[in-house]
C-alpha cells in the first residue's frame, strides 16, 4: 500500500535540547497508527511537524504526498489537528466554536454534520453551553468535532485522552474505530500504554528517537523475556531486594504488583525461599504475561546499555 | 471574506464576554477623561483668605471688595493681626493679606501657607494681581493665549487620550493574541488554510473599531461636557488619532509576537509603554522640565508626539500645517513598528 505519511530523518532542536532525532516512520492510508511515549518524548513536535506548524532542522516529511514545508498551504485542508489539551475557546458556546472552526475551513457545519454526527451527538442538547463550562470528555469530542468539520483525510490526534475519564476514553477510542472505517487516517500518541492495543501499529519514543515500530502483538511476542509478578507484604523492600539479586536483570512496579525481569539463571522458587528467610511474609513469584509496557521499559533499558 | 467575517465576529464575542475588558475599554477612557477633566486639577480655587486691615480707605475698601466678589477666593472676613498664625496653621485659611495705609499709599503683606509650594505660588499671584488690579494705573497686562483661565482639563484631554490608546491597543490586543498562543487555540488558526496576515488582521481589525468608538466617545466629551472649543480642525484631530491608533495596534501586535503568557504581556506593555506615557509624554509633566536625557529618551515615545499634536490642534486651534513634524515621526514610528511586527510574526512561524 502507499503510505499516506512518510518522515525521513526528522530532527528538530529547540537550542540545544534535541527535541525530535532523526525519526524516520510511515504511515499507511487508513491506518490506526499510535506513537507511545512519556511526556517530553518529542511527540507534540512531532505532531507539529507532521500539522505544519513546525520546519524540521533536518529531513523532509511528506503527507499525502506533499511536503509538509514546501506545500504547506495546500496540505492544511487535508489535516484534522487536535492538539494536547483541547484547545477550544473556552468563552464561546459549543455551537460558536463549531461554526467558527467550520468557517475557517470554508465548509458549512451543516455539509458535513454526518461525520461528526456520532460524536457531536451527546453534545447537541446544549449547543448554547460555553465550552469552558463542559467536562473533559466533553471538551474532548467538542474539539473532535471541530477538528473534524472540515472532512480532512489525516487526523492528527496529539494526548487526546489525557485528562479524561476511563469511560469517555473507551467511547473514544471506540469513536476512532468509526472513523477509521470511514476511511481517515488516525494518528494518535498517548502515555497510557493500555491504549496502544487499540491500534493497528505503534511507534515507541522516548528522548526524541523512536525505539521500535510494530504491531502491539509483534511487540509483546517479541518481548522475550522471564517474566514474573512478584507480591509480598513490604512492596518496598521487596523491590529493593530483588533488584540486589545477581539473576534478576530488572525489577519495576506494575500496577499492585512488581514485574522481575530474571536472567537465563534466575528460579522463582529459589528467590522466593531466599526472600521468605530474609523476613517477608506471603511472597508469590509467579510467571507473567508481558504487555506494551514491559516492551516499552525493555526498550529503554535495552538503549541505556 | 467569510472567513474574515469569523474571525470579527469571534474577536466581537470575545470582548462582549469578558466583563473585565469590557469594563477597562469602555469605562476607563470616559473615567480618566471626567477625573482628570474635574476632580483632579492643577489650578487653585476656594482660595481661604483672611485680611488684616490695620486702617481702612477707599482704596483698602476697594481691594477687599475685589477679593470678595473674585471666584478663587472664598473672603474669611477680617481678622486681627494676633489671630492669623493660629488661623493659618489649624487649616482654616489658606493666606492672610495685610493691609496698611502708609500716608496714602498702600502697602501690602502676603502670608500664605506654603506646605504646597506650587498652590502657595498661585495664591500670592492671584492676590498680587488683585491689588495690582486696584492701586496701579499702568497694570502689566498678561494676555494668557489659547487657554485663557488656564483650565487644567483643556490641558490633560491630549494626554489621557495617548494614554488610553496605548492601553487599549497595545495591551488589550496583546494580551488578547497571547492568550491565544496560551491556550494552544493560535496553532489551531495557524494550521487552517487561512493566511497569517488574514489571522492577523482578524486580531486588529475590531480592536481598531473598538478604538474608533473609544475615540468619538473621548471627543464628544471633550467638546461638550469639559468644554472644549470645537472648530473646523476636529477632522484633523480625528486623522491624527487614526494614526496614532495603529501605530499602538502595532505596539500590541510587537508585544505578542515576543512574549508568550499573558502575565508578561501585560507586564511588558503596562511597565513598557504606560509608564514611559504617564511620566515622559509631558501628559502631568512639562518635557522643558525633565533633565536633559530625559527629554531625550521622551523622543522615542509615541506619545509625545501624538500628545504634542493634540495640544496644537485641539487648543491652540492652529491648522494641520503646525503638526506636520508630529505627523511625519508618527508615522514613521508606525511604519517602523509596523513592519518589525509583521517580520517577527512570520519569523515566528
Amino acid at each position: 500500500m502507499n503510505p499516506i505519511i512518510r518522515l525521513n530523518e526528522i530532527t528538530k532542536r529547540y537550542g540545544g535540547l534535541v527535541a525530535v532525532d532523526e525519526v524516520s516512520l510511515t504511515v499507511d492510508r487508513g491506518e490506526m497508527f499510535g506513537i507511545i511515549g512519556p511526556d517530553g518524548s518529542g511527540k507534540s513536535t512531532l505532531y507539529k511537524i507532521l500539522a505544519t506548524l513546525l520546519k524540521p532542522d533536518k529531513g523532509t516529511a511528506t503527507v499525502c504526498g506533499f511536503d509538509t514545508v514546501k506545500d504547506y498551504k495546500r496540505l492544511r485542508t487535508m489535516i484534522g489537528y487536535m492538539p494536547e489539551r483541547f484547545s477550544l475557546y473556552q468563552d464561546l458556546t459549543v455551537e460558536e466554536n463549531l461554526s467558527f472552526f467550520a468557517s475557517l475551513f470554508g465548509v458549512s457545519v451543516k455539509e458535513n454534520y454526518d461525520l461528526i454526527a456520532p460524536i457531536f451527538g451527546q453534545l447537541e442538547r446544549f449547543p448554547s453551553r460555553k465550552a469552558g463550562a463542559l467536562s473533559g470528555g466533553m471538551k474532548q469530542k467538542l474539539a473532535l468535532s471541530c477538528a473534524l468539520i472540515h472532512r480532512p483525510e489525516i487526523l492528527l490526534l496529539d494526548e487526546p485522552t489525557t485528562g479524561v475519564d476511563a469511560v469517555s476514553r473507551g467511547e473514544f477510542w471506540d469513536m476512532l474505530s468509526t472513523l477509521k472505517r470511514k476511511g481517515i487516517t488516525i494518528i494518535v500518541s498517548t502515555s497510557y500504554m493500555d491504549e496502544a492495543t487499540r491500534c493497528e501499529r505503534i511507534a515507541m519514543m522516548n528522548k526524541g528517537h523512536i525505539l521500535d515500530i510494530d504491531t502491539p502483538s509483534n511487540l509483546v511476542a517479541g518481548l522475550g523475556e522471564n517474566l514474573y509478578n512478584a507480591v509480598s507484604d513490604d512492596m518496598f523492600g521487596l523491590l529493593t531486594q530483588l533488584r540486589s539479586m545477581p539473576d534478576v536483570i530488572d525489577c519495576y512496579t506494575f500496577g499492585a504488583t512488581l514485574h522481575v525481569v530474571g536472567s537465563n539463571s534466575f528460579n522463582s522458587d529459589k528467590a522466593m525461599a531466599k526472600l521468605l528467610v530474609s523476613g517477608h511474609k506471603d511472597v508469590k513469584i509467579y510467571p507473567a504475561k508481558g504487555n506494551i509496557e514491559d516492551v516499552f521499559i525493555k526498550l529503554t533499558r535495552d538503549e541505556r546499555e | 471574506m467569510a472567513i474574515f467575517q469569523s474571525l470579527i465576529k469571534k474577536e466581537a464575542l470575545h470582548v462582549v464576554r469578558d466583563t473585565r475588558t469590557m469594563v477597562i475599554t469602555l469605562l476607563m477612557p470616559l473615567v480618566l477623561l471626567l477625573l482628570f477633566g474635574f476632580a483632579i486639577s492643577t489650578e487653585v480655587n476656594n482660595i481661604k483668605l483672611l485680611a488684616v486691615v490695620e486702617r481702612h480707605n477707599d482704596a483698602t475698601r476697594d481691594i477687599l471688595e475685589r477679593l470678595r466678589v473674585n471666584d478663587y477666593f472664598t473672603f474669611m472676613g477680617l481678622s486681627a493681626a494676633s489671630e492669623v498664625e493660629r488661623v493659618l496653621r489649624s487649616g482654616e485659611a489658606d493666606a492672610a493679606l495685610f493691609l496698611k495705609d502708609d500716608n496714602g499709599e498702600i502697602k501690602s503683606q502676603i502670608i500664605v501657607d506654603a506646605s504646597n509650594a506650587s498652590a502657595a505660588q498661585a495664591i500670592t499671584g492671584y492676590i498680587r494681581g488683585v491689588i495690582t488690579g486696584a492701586t496701579t494705573f499702568d497694570p502689566i497686562i498678561n494676555h494668557t493665549l489659547y487657554n485663557p483661565q488656564m483650565k487644567s482639563s483643556y490641558n490633560f484631554v491630549p494626554g489621557i487620550m495617548g494614554m488610553i490608546f496605548i492601553l487599549i491597543c497595545a495591551i488589550i490586543t496583546s494580551v488578547s493574541i497571547v492568550r491565544e498562543k496560551e491556550r494552544g487555540t493560535m496553532d489551531l488558526l495557524l494550521v487552517s488554510p487561512v493566511r497569517p496576515v488574514t489571522i492577523m488582521l482578524g486580531k486588529l481589525v475590531p480592536y481598531f473599531m473598538l478604538s474608533c468608538i473609544i475615540l468619538a466617545a473621548m471627543l464628544t466629551i471633550s467638546y461638550t461636557v469639559l468644554g472644549l472649543p470645537m472648530s473646523g480642525n476636529v477632522f484633523d484631530v480625528i486623522a491624527i488619532s487614526l494614526i496614532y491608533i495603529v501605530l499602538s495596534l502595532s505596539i500590541g501586535l510587537l508585544v505578542s509576537t515576543v512574549v508568550d503568557t499573558q502575565l508578561t504581556a501585560l507586564i511588558v506593555s503596562a511597565v513598557a509603554f504606560m509608564l514611559p506615557v504617564i511620566m515622559l509624554s509631558g501628559m502631568i509633566f512639562p518635557i522643558d522640565n525633565m533633565p536633559v536625557i530625559l527629554q531625550w529618551v521622551s523622543c522615542i515615545i509615541p506619545a509625545r508626539w501624538y500628545t504634542e499634536a493634540m495640544r496644537k490642534l485641539m487648543i491652540e486651534q492652529l491648522d494641520i500645517s503646525a503638526v506636520m513634524k508630529e505627523i511625519v515621526i508618527l508615522v514613521m514610528m508606525t511604519v517602523i513598528l509596523l513592519v518589525a511586527a509583521v517580520k517577527k510574526f512570520n519569523s515566528g512561524k
